[in-house]
This record gives C-alpha cells, sequence and structure tokens, in this order.
C-alpha cells in the first residue's frame, strides 16, 4: 500500500447516497422522453388490441394463455410444440442486444430498460410534487416533518403507487381476455393470483422505482458486467473530452483565447459532423498548431469545463462523467444536454461531453479529426451481428410460412415393438397426435407409404378418418399391420411413412417413421 | 448528496492488481448487510418452523406442523376429491358406452394407465406387451373375451383363484402326468396341434392326432380347435402362443397342463379403478 494512505481501515459498509437528479433540457432528454412515451404506451395499451380470430378463439391481439397453452401474435398462434419459434426470438434480442451494445454501448440501460423508463417516471413525479434538485434537497435534509413534508410525501408516494399499480394491473392483462379481467378485478372475481401478481409487481414497481433506482442497476443487474465485454474502441458511449476540458476550473480564470479557439476551429472543420453534431475544437493549452503562433499559451490556462458540476447535478445514477466511462452510467446522454446548456452560456461550443468512442479521443489528442459516426457504427463486429440477427430472423420468417395448417407427430410403442396377430400379421402400434390449428372440427383422414405391403388401422373405428375437434390435439393410436410372410413382417426393420390428410381441403403432413419386423 | 468528483482518490485499492488493473476498495451497500442479517433471522426462524435440528430419536418437528406424508395425503385426498365427480360418472356409465365417450374415454385410459402400470404391469409387462404364460394385451386375440363387458369381469373376479367365487375357471387336464394319453398319444397330438399351423414335426402322425384331438381336446378348444372364449381355452390354429409354440413347449403344456392365475382385482381396486384399467387394457389391442 502506498504510504498516503490514511491509518485508518476503509469503513466496510456504505449507507446509500440519495441523489436528486436535477432537471434537464435538450435533444437527448426529448428523445428520452419520446421513447419514454413509446415504451409505457406499448406496455399498457397492448393488451386492448383486438384482432378477429373467429368464434372459437379469443380476440386479444396479444395474449399468452397459459390455461390452453396457446401464445397469441395478431395472426401467429404458437403452439407449445412450436417454442423454438420464442427460443428463435430471444436469440434475436440477444444477437440485437449485442449489435445495439457493440455500435452504441448501453443504449438499453439508458432508454429502453424498464428500471430506467420507470424510474425516469418516477422522477419525473417527484419532480412535479416537490420541486427541482434544491427544493427537494432542502426537503430532505429538512428533519422535522412539518405538515407541508408529511403533505409533499404522501402525495408523491401515492402518485408512485397509483402508477405501481397501474404497471402491475397492466401486466396480468396479457394473461387473459383484458376487458373481461378488468371488470372482474373490480367486483373481486378475479382469479387470486392476478390479485397475487398486481400486488407482487406492486410492490416492486414502487420500490424499485421510488426508492432501489440506480442501486438495481449498480448491485442487482447482471447487464453493466456483461455489456464491458461487448463494447470497444469503436464503440459510441457518453464520454468527457478530457483534452479539452482540463485543466478544469471555477470562475473567471483566464482560458485559451478566442484567436486560438478560432484557429482550432478551423484547423477541425474538415473533420466533418462529428457524434453529436458539429463542434470546434479546442486545443490543449499546451498544443501547437501550424496554423496559429499561441502568443498567450501559459502553464496556468484553463481548458472549457469550468467545474459548474451541472453534469453532475442531472446524473440520475449519481456520478461525475469526467471521471470518464464506469460501471454506474447507463449512458442515458443527460449529462451531454446539461453540459451542451452551459457551454452555450459561456459561449463555448457544444459537445464537451458528447457521445463519442475512445478511438476518436486518441485521435482528437493528436490533433486529428475524429472519425464519422458512420464508420463507427459500420464496423466487420456490427455487420456480422446484423447479419446474424437478420438471418435468425429470416429463417423464423420462414418456418413461420411453411409451418403446416396440419401438423402430425408420431410415437412408435415399444414396448412390445411389435405384436403377432393370430392370423400370423405383424402389427405395429403408434401414438399419433394430430393438431387442428384451425377454429373449427376438421376431417383428417391417416395413411402409410413405404411399402405396399403395409396397411394403416385406427383404433376405434373401422374408418380411415378421425374427426379433431377445433384448436385441439387428439391422441389417435394408429396400428401398422403386415401380412404374414411379407416382406416388412420378416424384415428387422422399415422405414414407412404417416401420412394425415385434412379431408377438407388437402392439407398434408408426414412423419417418417418404422416399421419393426420378425427379425427385429 | 452526490459523490464528489475526488471520491475515487479517497477509496484507495485492495492492494491487488492485474495487468496494471487494480481492484478499487469500495464499501459494500449497506442496505447487504441487512440482507445479510435478515437471511440469518430467516435462517434462524426456518429452522423453527420445519422440522430441522437432530434429537436422540428423530428431529423438532417445528411448530408449523408440516409434514410430508401429510402433504402426499393431502394432495391425493385433493385428486380424489377433484376426480370424484368423472369417477361417478364412469362408474355409473354403461360399459360398453364408454370407449366412444371421448370425455370418460380420455380420462379413463390416463386413469387406467396410472392403475395398469402400478397393478398389471409386473407380469403382463409395459403397454401389454406379455410374457410367456402372461398373454399379451396388445394384440388382437383375447382368452377370455374382449369385449369391455368381458375384460371387465376379468379383470374384477381373477382367473383360477380362490378368493372370488366368481373368478374365471377352468382347468385343462394334465394328459400325460394323469395317464389320460401316453407318451406316444401326447406326441401326435403336439403334431396335430402343430399342423393347424402348418409347422408339423412329424407329418406322419398328424392323422392319428386329430383323432386323438377330437377325443380329448375338442370340447374346450373346439373341433377346429379354434378356442372357446367361455372356457378360457386358447384358439390353437392361430399364430399366437401363450406358452410357446415349439415341440417342447406344447409336449410340456399337454402332458403337464397349465394353470394361469390372476387375481380378483375388485378386492384391491375400486369399481372407477378397475373401469378405466378395464378401458386402457380394451384399447391397448383395440379391444373387440
Amino acid at each position: 500500500m502506498p504510504a498516503d494512505q490514511p491509518e485508518a481501515p476503509p469503513s466496510l459498509y456504505a449507507a446509500r447516497e440519495p441523489i436528486f437528479p436535477k432537471r434537464v433540457s435538450g435533444n437527448f432528454r426529448n428523445l428520452k422522453w419520446g421513447l419514454m412515451a413509446v415504451t409505457l404506451g406499448i406496455y399498457y395499451l397492448t393488451p386492448w388490441i383486438r384482432w378477429d380470430r373467429g368464434p372459437n378463439l379469443p380476440d386479444q391481439a396479444v395474449l399468452v394463455d397459459m390455461a390452453n397453452r396457446r401464445f397469441f401474435f395478431f395472426w401467429i398462434e404458437i403452439w407449445p410444440h412450436e417454442f423454438y419459434f420464442v427460443a428463435g426470438l430471444l436469440v434475436m434480442a440477444g444477437l440485437g442486444l449485442f449489435l445495439f451494445t457493440s455500435a452504441l454501448g448501453r443504449v438499453w440501460c439508458g432508454y429502453a430498460c424498464p428500471q430506467t423508463v420507470w424510474t425516469d417516471l418516477f422522477i419525473l413525479v417527484e419532480r412535479w410534487i416537490e420541486g427541482d434538485r434544491n427544493a427537494r434537497l432542502r426537503l430532505h435534509r429538512q428533519k422535522k416533518w412539518d405538515f407541508r413534508k408529511v403533505r409533499l410525501r404522501l402525495t408523491k408516494w401515492l402518485v408512485w403507487l397509483i402508477i405501481a399499480i397501474a404497471t402491475g394491473g397492466a401486466w396480468v392483462f396479457y394473461f387473459t381476455d383484458a376487458p373481461t379481467l378488468l371488470s372482474d378485478l373490480f367486483t373481486l372475481d378475479a382469479h387470486p393470483i392476478a390479485y397475487t401478481t398486481i400486488a407482487i409487481l406492486t410492490g416492486t414497481t414502487f420500490f424499485f422505482g421510488g426508492f432501489a433506482r440506480e442501486q438495481i442497476c449498480i448491485y442487482a443487474c447482471p447487464w453493466p458486467r456483461i455489456q464491458a465485454a461487448m463494447m470497444d474502441e469503436d464503440t459510441l458511449t457518453v464520454g468527457y473530452r478530457y483534452w479539452r476540458g482540463e485543466p478544469r476550473g471555477k470562475g473567471n480564470v483566464r482560458r485559451r483565447n478566442s484567436k486560438e479557439a478560432m484557429a482550432a476551429e478551423a484547423a477541425s472543420h474538415a473533420a466533418g459532423p462529428t457524434a453529436g453534431g458539429s463542434y470546434a475544437r479546442t486545443p490543449m493549452p499546451n498544443e501547437n498548431t501550424d496554423l496559429v503562433a499561441p502568443e498567450d499559451t501559459s502553464e496556468t490556462a484553463y481548458g472549457d469545463c469550468i467545474d459548474c458540476l451541472a453534469c453532475v447535478n442531472v446524473c440520475p445514477m449519481g456520478i461525475d462523467i469526467r471521471d470518464g466511462q464506469q460501471l454506474e452510467c447507463i449512458t442515458c446522454a443527460l449529462c451531454i444536454d446539461a453540459c451542451d446548456d452551459i457551454m452555450a452560456k459561456v459561449g463555448k461550443p457544444r459537445g464537451l461531453i458528447d457521445y463519442m468512442a475512445l478511438t476518436d479521443e486518441i485521435r482528437e489528442r493528436e490533433g486529428k479529426p475524429p472519425k464519422p459516426i458512420m464508420s463507427h457504427i459500420l464496423r466487420p463486429r456490427t455487420i456480422m451481428y446484423t447479419a446474424l440477427w437478420s438471418l435468425v430472423g429470416v429463417g423464423l420468417v420462414f418456418a413461420l410460412f411453411i409451418r403446416p395448417e396440419v401438423d402430425i407427430t408420431v410415437a412408435p410403442v415399444r414396448n412390445p415393438t411389435y405384436v403377432t396377430l393370430s392370423d400370423g400379421s405383424i402389427r405395429n402400434t403408434y401414438e399419433v397426435r394430430l393438431r387442428n390449428k384451425q377454429g373449427e372440427a376438421r376431417p383428417y383422414r391417416i395413411s402409410v407409404t413405404g411399402d405396399p405391403a403395409v396397411r394403416a388401422q385406427l383404433e376405434g373405428t373401422p374408418y380411415q378418418t378421425v374427426e379433431v375437434p377445433a384448436d385441439t390435439t387428439h391422441l389417435q393410436r394408429v396400428y401398422l399391420i403386415a401380412p404374414p410372410g411379407s416382406v416388412p413382417a420378416q424384415s428387422e426393420r422399415i422405414d414407412v411413412r404417416l401420412w394425415v390428410e385434412d379431408i377438407s381441403n388437402g392439407d398434408r403432413a408426414y412423419k417418417d417413421t418404422i416399421f419393426n419386423g420378425k427379425a427385429n | 448528496m452526490a459523490k464528489q468528483p475526488n471520491d475515487k482518490q479517497e477509496i484507495g485499492t485492495t492492494g491487488h492488481e492485474w495487468d496494471g488493473i487494480e481492484e478499487l476498495n469500495n464499501p459494500l451497500p449497506r442496505w447487504w448487510l441487512w440482507i445479510f442479517y435478515a437471511t440469518i433471522l430467516w435462517g434462524l426462524w426456518y429452522t423453527l418452523a420445519y422440522p430441522a435440528w437432530p434429537m436422540i430419536s428423530g428431529a423438532t418437528q417445528g411448530y408449523m406442523g408440516w409434514s410430508t406424508r401429510e402433504n402426499v395425503a393431502e394432495a391425493i385426498a385433493e385428486a380424489e376429491a377433484a376426480n370424484a365427480e368423472i369417477n361417478a360418472q364412469l362408474v355409473a356409465a354403461d360399459l360398453s358406452a364408454i370407449p366412444g365417450d371421448d370425455q370418460l374415454a380420455v380420462y379413463a385410459r390416463q386413469a387406467g394407465e396410472a392403475v395398469f402400470n402400478t397393478w398389471c404391469v409386473q407380469c403382463h409387462g409395459r403397454e401389454g406387451g406379455g410374457f410367456v404364460g402372461y398373454p399379451t394385451l396388445s394384440d388382437d386375440a383375447w382368452l377370455w373375451g374382449g369385449t369391455m363387458e368381458a375384460i371387465h369381469t376379468t379383470i374384477a373376479h381373477g382367473i383360477r383363484n380362490d378368493e372370488d367365487p366368481d373368478a374365471r375357471w377352468s382347468q385343462m387336464p394334465a394328459f400325460g402326468q394323469d395317464g389320460l394319453l401316453s407318451e406316444e398319444e401326447v406326441d401326435q397330438v403336439v403334431n396335430y396341434v402343430m399342423s393347424l399351423s402348418g409347422e408339423p414335426q412329424d407329418a406322419s402322425v398328424v392323422d392319428a392326432g386329430a383323432e386323438l384331438f377330437a377325443i380329448n381336446c375338442a370340447a374346450c378348444h373346439g373341433e377346429n380347435a379354434m378356442g372357446m372364449q367361455e372356457q378360457g381355452a386358447p384358439n390353437l390354429s392361430d399364430a399366437i402362443w401363450l406358452y410357446g409354440g415349439s415341440y417342447d413347449a406344447l409336449y410340456e403344456t399337454v402332458w403337464n397342463s397349465r394353470f394361469g392365475v390372476m387375481p380378483p382385482w375388485n378386492q384391491r381396486l375400486s369399481e372407477a379403478e378397475v373401469r378405466a384399467v378395464t378401458a386402457y387394457v380394451h384399447q391397448l389391442g383395440g379391444g373387440e
């Protein structure tokens, strides 16, 4: 340990320091408001979209029907045996996350994560009721719980609670018919599981959004740890132009003069648009550019950062972005808006804090212009992720379209593999599952190909046809019989193919299976 | 209060370093500590609430009165209560109508499979595959009849047992052992029986065997050896052999006779269970 470390051991535990993010306005804040409206809108409104599927099926566009093991998504209906579609969607979600993280850092965390969106909403409510940062700080430090503090706190918690109930309440609508459930919820006729789910989600929303906030991101979420491995030096992320801001200093101190700044602007003009838009680059204090003789250079000259802490005060994670990218940063970009605002006020170009890549930082220090945004985003890595993502997507869409309307699975009965009938015929038994995904009963004919000697017979009926009710799976035992002395009866096993045909429209599907003979 | 920019300098490191990356010695959040204490309290409560501490004989029972045996008993009672209605329907239904009633048939076959796999599978094999001496239930031959009624009677009362007066009963004489036929005559009968399925060992004695068969065997097995379900007498002209169709196996059967026994299941199973397993067995081989 270095000698200048204090003698007393550091404290093992630290209480959470409350954070009071200040109101901020700007492009990124507007983008976040928009995304919040879109994401919350999707969440709350989706269960109420109707979709006509005929008389026997639910008319809810998006419905996870646990009891009947069906998942409805607009025109798509997924049965349990087609769960690979969901797995495929999860793979796509994973690849999408890789893509966005490698290109744009933690955009998911900063803009779309429910924890971020709801925390943002809760902070908005907090600000409406208790005022902006300074007012909230005062209220926090006020020891005495006078009428005003009690009133403000209770109002805030009440509004939070209403949002939380609405959040938990919206969740359950995805699992059953929303209008029915809504009236059942009010008449206390809904299933206890609905109330329990709402209660749990209300509790977690209220606690996570109102009190735990950044603690969830820092201590509970694995994503901040994983994402570090997915970013590289070309990833665009929120950063501080150290070379431009430092040394920072408050007040009316000497800074680089306007002549230097203008020369620098001319030097970097050819750079084109940068991550946050165009800005004029201010050179390092001691940097010598060929374009201007730095008359007034001195060691005491300050950079552009006036150390106003605007970026720190707006941060919902309570960090200082000027320390560099760090685990706590969710890249919500509010510090960019805050700093741009200050820079405008002090007459400096925007972008002291900006979306930038590590390679840009190095290039800018060398006096070169930063690379254009698209060259950061279009890299082999992101192109590969996009390709993989599209491949899985195209595969899923393809699979969805070639999905037969008639579906059959075949499980041979293995014990015994065959039985000898009284006339010496060899019979194999198969458990055949017929799935009728239509909204009406359909007649299915079962037949066999593979060997002309083998014929099919259905258990319990003299006919080759079985009627499968609407939207159900029908289990049918099917016998394949080979006459005595025939090749299939005498051989070890032969390949056969079981067919199912929807007589009403001619749709067919098949499954390959085996027929065991006596030599087995 | 937000962290001040110079916080990091105050935190220090643990002294660990890998490739120039140092491990900061950040303090844990205090709420983690509280959760840690809460888990200890939870653990203590848990040992009081549930069976936990080992004693000299047994263990503490816990004040919640939790018991796996009771849970199982409750679960069984719950399942039985849930099935009570359909079981009543099953008992009330006409036996031959069960396979045609979708709801009852599906229930009966699933319940019957569970019963079969508990009580029947030891002798008859999974899926009714059968063993030597224990009939295959998945073929199309039925010793005592393959209708729902016939299968139900067989299962309920059993075969050749002393416990149930209504048991299926028949007995083949031990022709050789009891001196009814000589060794030569038994050989002739066996050859005749084998000739029915086209596999005589010695074709020259088949005619003599046919005569002996008409006198001694046709009463039960029928003139054409087609069997008789009322007697449980197997069809000897088909391809199915309960005790094997080889010369030795058939000789043994005729000489010593056979005496297959099945217990009466109505003494162990409820009527609903017997009917369920009846429906299951009925569909294994397609029934009659």
